[in-house]
């Protein structure tokens, strides 16, 4: 069995689907602008930042949850797409922060839509303010900034480099990362329903079995509990 | 009169074939206003009768214009029906619209008590005989989105002189119609049903504060607050409660449901405030639906010259 093919062929449609979300923004955003539809709604920006945003924070738990799905299905090949889900999450991020800097605070549409009247200047006082401000702003950004250093660091150089043990416990940071996200999305909504409780369940599930298993591992071999060159940080 | 309420639905009965359906009766509706055409209404307009679908809206041809009205390019009809908060029928924006279809505005009746020398049931045709005019209102969400909407409608004080407030009416208050069969967000518990707002007697005599019944020409549809709500400009968004069964003149500051909700997020006031920031966002800017930059937020909503009157020697900072 050619399985060298096969492996190709399923990385390619994970990426394919991973990829159709921002597919599917692009694709109303221009529909929106050329067709002069209303593909966005009637508030195109709140619909990018919200799109953009909800996808990273499903990657986010998308990658947090292939460790566990592999210990409880003992499909080691899910590993295989770890990497790619955790760069999407940041992918996502980063379309989201750009989207909410650029075109929510404004600091892009100088450019985009020079006729825009000075009382619609937005400057880097205004942003600063509005994050000091805003905790859920602030929680927001730094779970993105602790995807960052993840990011550069995904690749099989930068593992080889920093060394597996040192590596598995920078990538600890997306535990971080994940809280931040869960935290951001139920403080900015006006009212806390389904849907913000289910990612907060579903993080609570991915990081509690990791503390579960940390602490029998604990309890089984309490001689050499810093030594498990085994573990990963999902 | 017979005033007959519709049994209430089962959830059982909430089928997607009936969703699909009240979508459709809503497009129509929509593409029937998009083309500017005249509605073919039944019987005369406003009047409706009993038995009328929901659903249909009636275009309003006797409403004098208005000087408080705002010069400002209006939203489109479709943003103005396609985007709202109106949590009785669900919370996401596109929810209202969606799920508007099953609410019976006629026959409709509004219950006026407390301290008034002409306490009662009101129907809506009774209210309607009050003189409509067209006001084109700036509209302050409290989420810092905003839109010009081109309302039809008459003081709130036409009808409150009508029922004669007694000494003692300090405070009126507002009561949304609650009924889950027809609007199923309130089989969510996002806030307590039904929804409850109030103004002081002062706001609710203010030449500016308008009951709706219309807008853009058309009788309301129901995901913008049919067959009546209230319109105060200079406070945000959610003082304007929408569906209104009830209006209770009282003694004392009556409950509100987003203070119930959350009272140190909203207050009993909530006048448009670009220097009172919600504890969790600014309210300094805007957007306007329709534009893609944020602008400043004028304070009363730029209502400011008819209403600082209202809250002279106020700490409006306390006063949220």
């Amino acid at each position: 069995m050619a399985s060298g093919t096969l492996r190709t062929v399923v990385k390619v449609v994970v990426f394919l689907v991973a990829a159709s979300p921002a597919a599917s923004v692009v694709t109303l955003t221009v529909t929106d602008i050329l067709g002069r539809t209303h593909a966005l709604g009637a508030n195109p920006i709140d619909t990018l930042t919200d799109t953009t945003g909800i996808w990273a924070l499903r990657f986010v738990l998308l990658s947090l949850a292939v460790t566990p799905a592999r210990r409880l299905t003992g499909w080691n090949i899910l590993i295989r797409y770890r990497r790619m889900l955790g760069l999407f999450a940041f992918f996502y991020a980063a379309l989201h922060f750009t989207t909410w800097i650029g075109l929510d605070q404004g600091l892009l549409w100088p450019y985009i839509l020079p006729e825009a009247g000075p009382d619609q200047a937005v400057t880097w006082a205004l942003i600063g303010a509005d994050i000091a401000k805003r905790p859920y702003i602030t929680i927001g950004f730094t779970g993105f900034v602790l995807m960052i250093p993840l990011a550069i660091t995904s690749t099989a150089g930068w593992i080889r480099r920093l060394g597996g043990r040192w590596w598995n416990r920078l990538h600890r940071l997306v535990y971080v990362t994940g809280v931040c996200g869960v935290v951001h999305f139920l403080w900015l909504v006006k009212v806390v329903e389904a849907e913000q409780i289910t990612y907060a369940v579903i993080l609570a599930v991915l990081l509690g079995l990791r503390l579960w298993w940390a602490i029998r591992r604990r309890l089984a071999s309490p001689a050499v509990p810093a030594r498990q060159t085994l573990s990963s940080p999902g | 009169m017979l005033i007959k309420t519709r049994p209430e639905l089962p959830s059982s009965e909430i089928t997607p074939e009936s969703v699909y359906v009240n979508r459709r009766t809503f497009l129509r509706a929509a593409m029937a206003a998009g083309a500017g055409a005249a509605v073919a209404g039944p019987g005369s307009p406003l009047v409706g009768d009993a038995s009328a679908q929901t659903g249909n809206v009636w275009p309003i041809t006797n409403a004098a214009k208005s000087p408080f009205s705002t010069t400002e390019k209006v939203n489109a009809f479709e943003d103005i029906t396609g985007y709202n908060n109106f949590y009785e029928f669900g919370t996401d924006k596109t929810d209202p619209a969606r799920y508007q279809g099953k609410l019976t505005v006629r026959p409709w009746t509004v219950k006026i008590d407390g301290q008034v020398a002409k306490p009662g049931p009101y129907q809506i045709e009774d209210l309607l005989k009050i003189p409509l005019e067209e006001r084109v209102y700036r509209l302050r969400c409290v989420e810092a989105w905003s839109m010009v909407i081109p309302w039809i409608g008459f003081p709130l004080a036409e009808l409150l002189k009508k029922v004669e407030p007694t000494a003692k009416a300090k405070y009126v208050a507002f009561e949304t119609l609650r009924r889950p069969g027809e609007m199923p967000g309130q089989y969510q518990a996002a806030l307590q049903w039904p929804y409850v707002e109030g103004l002081r007697l002062d706001e609710a005599m203010h030449p500016l504060t308008l009951l709706a019944v219309g807008l853009y020409g058309k009788t309301l549809l129901s995901q913008n607050g049919a067959p009546l709500r209230l319109v105060v400009p200079w406070k945000y968004g959610f003082k304007s409660i929408k569906s209104i069964v009830r209006i209770s003149l009282v003694e004392k500051q009556p409950p509100t449901s987003w203070n119930i909700s959350n009272a140190s997020e909203y207050g009993f006031y909530s006048n448009v405030n670009p220097t009172v920031d919600h504890p969790r966002w600014t309210q300094s800017r805007e957007r306007r639906i329709g534009e893609f930059a944020r602008r400043p937020t004028l304070m009363f909503n730029g209502y400011g010259d008819q209403v600082a009157s209202l809250y002279t020697g106020m700490d409006l900072k306390k006063n949220y």
